[in-house]
């Protein structure tokens, strides 16, 4: 079977997904893509600042190296080094890429592409198409993959919901199973491989930054069946949201990579704290650190701006081409949601949850996951970022991720003896009905509990035990919470019984998922007995390259209902681990 | 079970509350009715909020219980283009609409409808596919040769990316066909939204090359010709796209190429 037709399934149209499905197209297989919203309206298109890559237009002597010692020092050590090296040298391919499909970048006079600093890194690194960067680079893939699907080699599935992978009986994914969002019919697909492609996990937190349709529910599912989880405990808060009753929207770093300070009034006049405590990098430290510092500013100093929990983020200085330019998208985001015009007063923010750096689990070369035939790409796995991820780095990684996955999967489809005809249809047919099982559970369920207030309890457990600061005693009481929790959903009632694009129904589903995802998020969290990156326990303030330089993986133990850890070594093999000090 | 059992009645509400009349449709070809909620009001709260108010407590102003109301939302900042509904008679991003900008008088209701001139799914969630594939018909794209390694793409003049950058940010939610006269079935138009992408990949160096065959595809049927000039399509655009400006500047393109069309016979 040297060189079929290959049909590999893609789930999820965000980057990462509609890079890889590009990549197969391009080569004249055939793919499946399948997304719970149309794909041009994925998460990715929230992304706002920009794409890092070390094109050194600006006559630094910035080079990929240094993009690769700033992603590795910025995500504390704890990312393998050989797949960090590769994706940097990728980059400035990448931009060019993205720059010949049509994307929308900011010029120079001369025309070429402009760049600006982000976090983390002294360069101007970070290509831009306004402050709607993830926008531009989403419809960019989406236009190729619509071209692709006119061509016949892309199917869309689009209001499809992913609820399980159908593995053979040698453990190898032959297909998905999946529920139609509007009919609620449940349908297996085979494939010769599928891609994994979904996102973040915001919903586990209840509110983020995150689009509804990011609740890990997808790897939560595979993660069940016997994927291998990795790194769940590292959750970026991003320092620089809007607080909101429904999400948290996002202020990006690109405010501040333009010149937006940070501030408090102290003793009557402004104090521009992340300044003063980090002169090198300025309002520019990474994520990590500058959500910590707002914490104490606001909890221990009790400075928050008129005694709530917020801090200024201020353009107001900037010069008016700047603010319409190159921050118009995000600053139209404050003016709209709030009211305020934060051209003329100074925005109020405050962190909230953001990426999840952590993710399912995949080698170092092909994105494959420890289950043959399944691979990721994108937020949903956890190659990049190591504890930390640096600003403009997340669109690198998904396209990267997507454009190795995809030839990945073809590659292995060829490898196969036999392809996906080959597999019995009982295989088939006994996950349909296993899936179809907890459907009709579901709705004949006689309880008293409401799938929201579960939801809603959940997610304020997460974000007060297992996000910021983190303690030993409040872990061990956040995961009783969420065996509380795993306990009730079994009595949650659905108001709704209709069969016919039941929302209430698909949230209740996806809820199952996140309460055992949030149980790996929050005992690798408590595992960890040290402070690296976004991980941070006051009682262990200091990294501990000796216990804990190594990758946490989850694996889900079905006798007992809950996670087991393991940990494996970290490739540290090009830069040796050194103290991170901003 | 029953959804009366689980979710007990409502205790009256206290303080100010907004009233939210509802458009609902069980499914595509299931009757109309209209249903009544009561959420509290909250400075500054959108109508996503007040969705999710009733999807946690699904029961009317007359107490009677009901379901959730389905509707499409994804981002909840206005750039995904999902949560599109008429709102108050006009068609509005629920994320950012906020209720006190809307309706300043919270003795009047907020009528929420779906958009009319996509297929209803259940309640506010409509069916735009239609909106995706008139991307196909003008080929909203570029073509590149492949996706290995090519080296940098054309300049472009930074007024070039100010004119463009503009119409790239169009989210595909659909508010400029919902008051376009002409937008139907039996007209087949493609809208404004789709003639503006038109605009933009003939602008870009690349695009240009092939902007004959999106021009061809504006001349037929459901083309630049059935516009009405209404201009009705700019005023609800929530990115503020120069709309009506693109349906000049391609219609005198499309203009120019049925001439030379015709000339070169």
């Amino acid at each position: 079977m040297a060189t079929h037709k290959a049909n590999i399934i893609v789930v999820g149209g965000g980057l990462a997904g509609l890079a890889a499905t590009m990549k197969i197209a391009e080569k004249g297989h055939h793919v499946d893509l399948f997304s719970v919203v149309p794909v041009k309206r994925s998460h990715s298109v929230c992304a706002q600042g920009g794409i890092n890559a070390a094109k050194n237009l600006k006559g630094e002597g910035d080079s990929t190296w240094s993009h690769f010692d700033d992603t590795i020092f910025g995500g504390d050590f704890l990312a393998n080094q050989a797949p960090v090296k590769r994706m940097c040298e990728a980059a400035p391919g990448i931009i060019d890429l993205l720059d010949r499909m049509g994307v929308q970048f900011n010029r120079t006079p001369e025309g070429l592409l402009d760049f600006r600093r982000f976090g983390g890194t002294l360069f101007h690194r970070t290509a831009f198409a306004g402050a709607t960067t993830g926008q531009q680079l989403l419809y960019a893939l989406d236009e190729q993959v619509r071209r692709h699907e006119a061509e016949g080699s892309v199917s869309k599935h689009e209001h499809w919901e992913f609820l399980s992978g159908v593995l053979d009986g040698n453990g190898a994914c032959r297909g998905i199973c999946a529920m139609d969002l509007r009919s609620m019919t449940v349908a297996t697909f085979p494939a010769d491989a599928v891609i994994m492609a979904t996102g973040g996990i915001g919903a586990i937190f209840g509110k983020s930054t995150n689009s509804i349709a990011c609740t890990g529910s997808a790897q939560s599912a595979l993660y069940q069946q016997g994927a291998c989880y990795a790194n769940g405990e590292f959750i970026q808060v991003h320092p620089t949201a809007i607080p909101g009753e429904d999400k948290l929207r996002l202020m990006s770093e690109s405010a501040r990579g333009e010149g937006g300070r940070v501030w408090v009034y102290r003793e009557g006049k402004p104090w521009y704290f992340l300044e003063e405590w980090y002169p090198k990098y300025g309002n520019l430290v990474p994520r990590d650190v500058a959500t910590r510092a707002i914490h104490k500013v606001v909890f221990e100093l009790g400075l928050g701006v008129e005694g709530q929990d917020a801090v200024y983020l201020d353009v107001t200085h900037l010069d008016r081409h700047t603010q319409d330019a190159k921050l118009g998208g995000i600053l139209e985001i404050y003016e709209k949601f709030v009211g305020d015009d934060p051209r003329k007063v100074p925005m109020r923010v405050f962190p909230a949850m953001h990426y999840t750096m952590g993710g399912l689990w995949i080698d170092t070369e092909r994105q494959a996951t420890n289950i043959p035939g399944l691979f990721a790409a994108g937020e949903c796995e956890y190659q990049y970022h190591g504890a930390n991820r640096l600003g403009a780095n997340s669109l690198v990684s998904c396209i990267f991720g997507g454009m190795l996955a995809g030839p990945a999967a073809v590659e292995y489809a060829h490898s196969l003896p036999q392809g996906a005809a080959a597999t019995p249809s009982g295989v088939f047919e006994a996950e349909q009905k296993r899936q179809i099982e907890i459907n009709d559970r579901l709705f004949h369920n006689l309880g008293r509990e409401n799938p929201f207030v579960l939801w809603k309890e959940m997610g304020r457990t997460m974000t007060e035990h297992v996000t910021v600061s983190r303690d030993n005693a409040k872990l061990r009481g956040a995961d009783a919470k969420l065996q509380e929790l795993l306990e009730r959903y079994r009595q949650v009632s659905l108001a709704d019984q209709t069969r016919w694009a039941n929302q209430t129904f698909f949230f209740t589903r996806q809820l199952f998922n996140m309460l055992q995802l949030a149980r790996v998020v929050t005992l690798g969290a408590l595992a960890r007995d040290e402070s690296r990156g976004a991980h941070y326990k006051p009682a262990f303030p200091e990294r501990d390259d000796v216990n804990f330089l190594k990758t946490t993986k989850a694996h889900f133990a079905p006798d007992a209902d809950e996670p087991r850890l393991s940990y494996e070594p970290v490739d540290t093999s090009l830069i040796t681990p050194r103290a991170r000090k901003y | 079970m029953s959804a009366a059992t689980s979710h007990a009645p409502t205790p009256p509400l206290r303080g100010r509350s907004v009233r939210l009349r509802i458009k609902r449709q069980a499914a595509p070809d299931a009757p109309v009715r209209w249903e009544d909620f009561e959420v509290p009001y909250r400075p500054g709260m959108n109508v996503i909020v007040a969705l999710l108010d009733i999807a946690e407590r699904p029961v009317t102003t007359q107490g009677a219980p009901t379901s959730g109301v389905a509707y499409d939302a994804n981002c909840l900042e206005e750039i995904c283009g999902s949560c599109a509904m008429v709102i108050n008679g006009r068609p509005r991003p629920a994320c950012s609409t906020l209720i006190d900008k809307v309706l300043p008088d919270l003795n009047q209701p907020l009528v929420l409808e779906p958009l009319s001139k996509f297929p209803v799914v259940r309640d506010l969630a409509v069916n735009r596919e239609r909106l995706f594939n008139d991307l196909k018909r003008v080929k909203a794209w570029i073509p590149i040769d492949g996706t290995y390694d090519l080296g940098a793409g054309p300049r472009e003049g930074q007024a070039t990316q100010e004119a463009a950058y503009p119409l790239s940010r169009c989210i595909s939610c659909g508010n400029c066909l919902e008051v376009c006269p002409q937008y139907n079935e039996d007209t087949g138009f493609v809208g404004a939204a789709v003639i503006s992408q038109v605009r933009l990949f003939n602008l870009h160096p690349t695009g240009a090359l092939n902007a004959h065959e999106r021009l061809e595809a504006l001349t037929g049927p459901g083309g630049i010709q059935q516009c009405g000039f209404a201009q009705n399509c700019v005023k609800v655009c929530p990115k503020d796209i120069p709309l009506t400006d693109s349906i000049a500047i391609v219609g005198r393109q499309v203009l120019a190429h049925t001439v030379g069309r015709s000339v070169r016979g």
